[in-house]
C-alpha cells in the first residue's frame, strides 16, 4: 500500500519492466481469490461472525509463507529487475489513520462482503452490480483525498 | 478430472498461494503487494481534480499495480466463471444457520444471488448496503493506507506495528457490522 508521504518527486524517465510478470501474478491471485473462496461473500460473513475457521486458516498459512519469504528477500540484495529489495516501514505517527480508516473499511467490508481484491475478482466473475460498488469505492477514495488535509493521520 | 477442477480449494492450498503472490511481487520488482492503492491510482489517472493526494506520477508508481489488478479481473473470470464451483459454498452449519436468520438460504455462487441484483440496488436498503459499503471501503482503505492485502498480508508479514493495529481494527469493525449493521440493510 502506498503509505503516506504524499507526493514524492517521481524518478526521471522511469520505465516499468516485467509488466507481463505482474499480469500473470494478478491472474494467479484472481484464480486464488475465486477458487479459494476469498471472494465468497459467504466465507467472509462466516469469518466475521466467528462461525468457522476457514479465513483465519488462510491468513495464518499465507503469513507462514510470506513472513519468512520477506525476511529472506530483504537479506538478498536485488529483485529480478535489479532494484534493491526494500520494504518501506509504515509510519506509525499518532496511529489515528490506522484505527479510524480501518474501522470504516471494516464496516464497508462486512456490508458488501468483499475487500478490494475480491471486488476486482468479482467484476471478472460477472457480478454486474459489483461495478456500482466499485465506482462507490472510487468515490470514497476521491472524497478521502479531498478531505485529507483536514483529517488526522 | 473436470469436476476436480471445479472444486473449491482447501485453506492449505489457498493461503500459501496468497503468501507466494506477495513474495513473488517483491522478488520480481520490489513491489509491495496491496490492492487498494489502485483505487488511488485510478483516481489519479482519471479524475485528479485539484486534489493534492492525486497529483503524482501514477504511471511510474502505479502502472505495475494496475496491470496486476487487470490480471485479477481476468483470473476472477477464469476461477469464477469458467471453473465456477457448481455446489453451495461449504461454510459450517453454524454459519449456515447464522445466515439463514438473515433470510439467506441459497449458498451457491460467490455472492448471494438474491442480494446482489440491480433490483436490490434500487431499494433504499440495498443502495445503502452496496453504495455505502463501497464508499466506506474506498474511504477507509485510503485513510488507513492499506486493506486486507496491504496491511493484512504485506504489513503483517513484515511485522509492522501499524499494520497490526489496522488488522485488529478492521476485523473488529467488520465483525460488529456483520452482526449488527448488515441485518438492518439486508432486504427481506
Amino acid at each position: 500500500m502506498t503509505a503516506s508521504p504524499a507526493v514524492a518527486p517521481p524518478p526521471a524517465q522511469h520505465r516499468e519492466r516485467l509488466l507481463g510478470a505482474y499480469f500473470c501474478m494478478g491472474v494467479l491471485f484472481g484464480i486464488v481469490l475465486t477458487k479459494g473462496e476469498l471472494a465468497s461473500w459467504f466465507r467472509i460473513q462466516e469469518a466475521l461472525r466467528f462461525k468457522g475457521p476457514y479465513l483465519y486458516e488462510v491468513f495464518a498459512s499465507a503469513l507462514a509463507v510470506a513472513a519468512p519469504g520477506f525476511a529472506l528477500l530483504k537479506r538478498r540484495a536485488r529483485a529480478l529487475t535489479g532494484e534493491p529489495i526494500v520494504v518501506p516501514p509504515k509510519v506509525l505517527g499518532s496511529g489515528v489513520r490506522y484505527v479510524a480508516g480501518s474501522v470504516l473499511f471494516g464496516l464497508g467490508w462486512a456490508l458488501i462482503g468483499a475487500c478490494p481484491g475480491p471486488m476486482f475478482a468479482l467484476l471478472g466473475a460477472g457480478v454486474g452490480v459489483m461495478s456500482v460498488v466499485w465506482v462507490a469505492a472510487l468515490g470514497g477514495t476521491w472524497v478521502y483525498g479531498w478531505l485529507r488535509p483536514s483529517l488526522p493521520h | 478430472m473436470v469436476s476436480f477442477l471445479l472444486k473449491p480449494w482447501p485453506w492449505y492450498v489457498t493461503g500459501p498461494l496468497v503468501g507466494l503472490v506477495a513474495v513473488a511481487l517483491l522478488a520480481i520488482g520490489n513491489k509491495p503487494f496491496g490492492v487498494s492503492a489502485n483505487l488511488r491510482h485510478i483516481c489519479a489517472a482519471t479524475f485528479p481534480g485539484r486534489v493534492e493526494f492525486f497529483k503524482y506520477d501514477w504511471r511510474s508508481r502505479g502502472l505495475w499495480n494496475l496491470v496486476f489488478v487487470a490480471g485479477v479481473v481476468a483470473g476472477g473470470f477464469l476461477g469464477g466463471v469458467l471453473l465456477a464451483n457448481p455446489d453451495p459454498a461449504a461454510i459450517t452449519p453454524q454459519a449456515q444457520a447464522s445466515l439463514a436468520a438473515l433470510g439467506i438460504r441459497d449458498f451457491t455462487g460467490l455472492v448471494p444471488r438474491q442480494l446482489f441484483t440491480w433490483h436490490v440496488l434500487l431499494s433504499v436498503r440495498g443502495l445503502l448496503m452496496m453504495v455505502g459499503g463501497g464508499f466506506l471501503v474506498g474511504f477507509g482503505t485510503s485513510w488507513a493506507g492499506g486493506c486486507t492485502s496491504g496491511h493484512g498480508i504485506s504489513g503483517l508479514a513484515d511485522l509492522q506495528p501499524a499494520s497490526l493495529i489496522a488488522v485488529i481494527s478492521f476485523f473488529a469493525a467488520g465483525a460488529a457490522a456483520s452482526v449488527f449493521l448488515l441485518p438492518l440493510l439486508v432486504p427481506r
